[in-house]
């Protein structure tokens, strides 16, 4: 019997000989597997074994760990979603391969904006694979509460602040927030990229220019912090991103700052855009701005044949134009690429990705500071615990600009 | 011929405890002291992402000590572990001098205080967080009660939310004291209390003269076990609060954890580690010294 077992095995070997593909990723919510479901589809069409690692933890930290633990032991697997400078990090330990061939063949440079080539072609190379961009500067409002107070969606931080006290007057929570840190941080990129413009955010938030940290530009951005820290009801502490969208959602809460990933909660609820509910970037004070974060496959070098062929599928796949509409009508964010018409998808998409086009081409897309695209991971962790402190006490804006910028400078 | 056969059993006899022991202890020596040691290394490394070999000095734990995040955590962890350790032994005290007094029904409330503890911290502080939250827990149900000016919002308040997880600990580590202390109690020589009452010692000096002194062992066993636990909380913390509000309630444990797998930052992360061990070891090495050298006596 064990005799037979281990002809078994032995037989069994040369049939993993097939072209494989092993896809390590965080994407476990209801929307985000569905997502990968239409990658995962095509690629199984093509003949390809496809093998699900998924590690579950929202962020990403999970999996961060525990592909540490895979390449510490020299197993990495085929492709691992990551993001920002992750890849760019992974990619200067040489552990990344690239599929430059196939990029070429297929008109890469050409379908996708520039914002997203710099965080998937590094150093002239793709090592990554986009599949979608999320805008993280957005306000998602309820029309619900704004036509109970008769009033027009926001367009300056000032109006913004003024609609307050409105809606407190008719029992309506200003801004639903989930206090947690990365919460937090997200919404301090929305109000930097606002209040101080592209030009000025890069110079802040990217190149790390102590001068601008303490200026008084930062001390404005957690001036308006500190508006918002006033619109938010006492129970935000410790809440989930989700369930102050839920706020929105019935009506509870007249806005939220979020990512695009809060349309899908939207769209569970069965909620339209335009009839139920607004998604409008967040004002624009100096000049119009897009803060994105790139979701990417990043692949990690193989040396089996096999192996390859089943990236080569894989990268084809997340590409293939009816795959990335497929996706990300899944998961509520655009498509990298930008030349695919977008007919299929909602109204908020389609906004975001003519937004998209537009200030990549004008230069004023910028990259998102709290996903860890601006600055490196220590950097933003400092960053956070200084913006989550001022969030969560009565620091005045003067001293988390000092704050910010002494943790900054710590962490570099 | 036989007696070889006896030599052999004799030298199996011998070696067998060895060799079922020899696996386990590889084991330990390797997944224990040997990444006690790689830790060490580390935390003198410029090590980021991955782990480097980078020699510098004492530079992670400069850095350390200068970061507000740390000092904010051995601060919550200096007054979480006394508030837990002096309660939890206070409470589990008088429980088990309650639980001693020959009550009836003492086999049932028994398995009842000492319930919480067959719990996860995960699951304890979960429970905790519902229960404790404003808008769903405590203060809804008082409010809905008619008692409207209730309110108690602890866990959403960064000066208090540290006292929430002294609570939630305390609520699930205070039977298992119990437990010890009632152990203790009950090998306590009933001729010495008798003697005592003899002599007309009132309830409260036989408590406080003879029956607590003689509990000293029991004493130190639940300090070493209660600060241990104290030390290493983490699942506790994260179920709770996640650190927060804010990082009010950040400890040792989940700074170790963001600085090493989160922030890329593994030099300083596993320095930490090492502080946090040397404090475990700065208690229990007293202790184990205390415990062999009674034996040895």
């Amino acid at each position: 019997m064990r005799a037979l077992s281990i002809t078994a095995l032995i037989l069994a070997t040369p049939a993993c000989a097939d072209p494989s593909v092993e896809v390590m990723h965080f994407w476990t919510s209801g929307g985000e597997a569905a997502a990968l479901g239409a990658v995962r589809d095509k690629v199984v069409a093509e003949g390809v074994i496809w093998t699900d690692a998924p590690v579950a933890g929202g962020g990403g930290d999970q999996a961060k760990t525990a592909l540490q633990a895979r390449i510490a032991s020299g197993n990495p697997p085929a492709a691992m979603l990551m993001l920002g400078q992750t890849i760019t990090d992974w990619a200067a330990e040489g552990m990344l391969g690239n599929v430059d061939a196939l990029a070429e063949t297929q008109g890469w440079d050409a379908a996708l904006p520039q914002a997203v080539k710099d965080w998937t072609k590094i150093d002239g190379h793709y090592v990554s694979v986009p599949t979608n961009v999320h805008r993280t500067d957005m306000i998602w409002a309820s029309k619900a509460a704004f036509d109970k107070i008769g009033a027009a969606y926001p367009t300056t931080w000032e109006e913004l602040n003024a609609l307050a006290p409105k809606f407190v007057e008719a029992g309506i929570i200003p801004l639903a927030h989930g206090g947690q840190a990365w919460q937090e941080a997200y919404m301090f990129e929305a109000v930097a990229s606002g209040i101080l413009g592209a030009e000025t955010y890069r110079k802040a938030l990217i190149d790390l220019d102590d001068a601008t940290l303490r200026g008084p530009e930062m001390v404005a951005v957690f001036a308006e912090m500190a508006e918002l820290r006033r619109m938010v009801d006492p129970n935000a502490p410790g809440r989930d991103w989700n369930l102050a969208s839920a706020m929105v959602i019935n009506g509870e809460a007249a806005m939220q700052i979020m990512g695009d990933w809060a349309k899908g909660e939207f769209t569970n609820a069965g909620k339209k855009p335009g009839d139920d509910y607004a998604c409008i970037p967040v004002p624009k004070a100096k000049g119009d701005a897009f803060v994105y974060l790139v979701n990417s496959l990043s692949l990690f070098t193989q040396s089996d044949p096999d192996l390859i062929k089943g990236q080569e599928v894989l990268a084809s796949a997340i590409m293939d134009p009816a795959v990335q509409i497929a996706f990300n009508q899944a998961k509520g964010a655009i498509p990298a690429r930008t030349d695919i018409d977008l007919a299929a998808m909602d109204a908020c998409a389609q906004a975001t990705s003519v937004a998209l086009k537009t200030n990549d081409a004008a230069g004023t897309a910028v990259p998102t500071f709290a996903g860890t695209h601006a600055a490196n991971a220590a950097v933003v962790g400092a960053a956070t615990d200084a913006i989550t402190a001022f969030f969560n006490s009565d620091q005045t804006p003067e001293e988390a600009a000092t704050a910010l910028a002494d943790a900054i400078a710590a962490a570099r | 011929m036989a007696s070889t056969e006896a030599d052999f059993r004799t030298t199996l006899q011998n070696w067998l405890p060895k060799l079922v022991l020899a696996p386990s202890f590889a084991v330990t020596l390797l997944f224990v002291y040997g990444f006690i040691l790689f830790t060490v290394v580390l935390s003198f490394t410029g090590s980021k992402m991955l782990p480097r070999y980078d020699w510098v000095g004492f530079e992670n734990y400069q850095k350390l000590f200068a970061l507000p995040a740390w000092t904010t955590a051995i601060t919550n962890i200096a007054i979480f572990a006394t508030l837990y350790i002096v309660i939890c032994t206070v409470i589990g005290l008088m429980l088990a001098i309650f639980l001693d007094q020959k009550i009836r029904g003492e086999g049932v409330l028994r398995p009842i205080y000492l319930y919480p503890m067959a719990l996860s911290f995960i699951v304890t502080g979960t429970a905790w967080k519902w229960f404790l939250d404003p808008g769903i827990g405590l203060q809804r149900i008082m409010q809905g009660w008619g008692w409207e000016s209730f309110t108690f919002t602890w866990i959403k308040d960064s000066q208090m939310a540290l006292y929430t997880i002294v609570i939630a600990a305390v609520w699930q580590t205070s039977g298992f004291v119990m437990a010890m202390f009632l152990a203790g109690l009950r090998g306590i020589d009933n001729e010495i209390l008798k003697a005592a009452q003899i002599d007309g010692a009132s309830n409260w000096q036989l408590y406080r003269r003879i029956v607590i002194p003689l509990l000293r062992p029991a004493f130190l066993s639940a300090f070493v076990i209660l600060s241990h636990l104290a030390i290493k909380s983490y699942d506790l913390v994260i179920a709770l609060t996640g650190g927060g509000p804010g990082r009010a309630t950040e400890m040792p444990a989940t700074f170790m954890y963001s600085y090493t797998f989160t922030r890329n930052q593994m030099g300083i992360g596993a320095s930490s580690a090492v502080i946090m061990l040397m404090t475990i070891a700065a208690i229990m090495v007293p202790y184990l010294y205390a415990e062999l050298k009674e034996k040895k006596a």
